[in-house]
């Protein structure tokens, strides 16, 4: 094993490469990944909520109706988006195909079109149905 | 790095159960594995939500009574902590550069998402079972 120092290319995100499509997305992938990891803990707090009882999902549903609440729907919403898209992106790279710079870029590009589009609906469902519970 | 000291011990007892030893391919394959699951379910899983959104609490615990949802929702969430633990243990391998700071970050993923599926398998059993 070689003990001596190797040179490394500097990281994707900080002040040697500018921005691109590709880097950027690659670490709103692992970002988004972590925020839904967070997330996967409210869903699972809403069923044992379920679970409790009338007053438990009372409880849980002034959370959700606070504006806490509604921050945690507005990421949540937009991270579980943009991971499910970009990771069916990952998916056709693992089958071998869009590798080229067009396919990344076009394939980049269709993600985020697709994520705003779903947040925004997730969005106006989640805030015009709220507040009933 | 403790990693770059001459040592006599050999480089693979070292690297088992820190990072990859020969189980590399086993942790790709299952995060696709659970990826696909998910990709598959959110859309059910997205409808459940906001058809919930709105409804009382009766409404609620019938709606996740029916056991078609009660499976559903405990594959989603299976395969949720699952993948969340695959997705977390990579982030924590390729940024977190202190090794006991790394192993203790692991093994609270770990505990984390393990209680997760615990407590929500608990859950759904109990809305299943004592509806």
């Amino acid at each position: 094993m070689s003990q001596r120092e190797r040179p490394l290319s500097p990281f994707m995100i900080g002040p040697y490469y500018r921005p691109q499509i590709t880097s950027v997305m690659s670490i709103l992938h692992r970002i988004t990944g972590v925020v839904l990891s967070v997330g996967a803990f409210f869903l699972t707090a809403w069923l044992a909520a379920v679970s409790l009882g009338p007053e438990a999902y009372a409880v849980f549903a002034s959370y959700a109706d606070s504006l806490i609440g509604k921050i945690v729907w507005a990421g949540v919403s937009f991270s579980l988006m943009y991971h499910l898209f970009n990771g069916l992106r990952h998916l056709v790279w693992d089958l071998g195909h869009g590798f080229s710079m067009q396919g990344l870029y076009r394939g980049g590009w269709i993600v985020i079109g697709l994520t705003t589009l779903c947040t925004l609906l997730l969005w106006f469902f989640g805030f015009s149905a709220g507040g009933a519970a | 790095m403790s990693l770059l000291k001459p040592s006599l011990r050999d480089p693979l007892a070292r690297v088992r159960g820190v990072g990859s030893a020969r189980h590399g391919t086993e942790h790709f394959i299952l995060q696709r594995i659970s990826a696909v699951i998910l990709a598959l379910l959110t859309p059910w899983l997205l409808w459940l939500l906001i058809t919930l959104i709105p409804a009382d609490y009766a409404t609620v615990r019938a709606t996740l009574s029916n056991p078609i949802h009660a499976i559903l929702l405990l594959s989603f969430l299976m395969a949720l902590f699952w993948h969340s633990r695959l997705g977390l243990q990579v982030v924590i391998e390729d940024y977190v550069h202190h090794h006991g700071l790394g192993i203790f970050a692991q093994i609270l993923v770990l505990f984390c998402c393990s209680l997760g599926a615990l407590v929500s398998l608990l859950a759904i059993s109990r809305i299943l079972f004592a509806a």
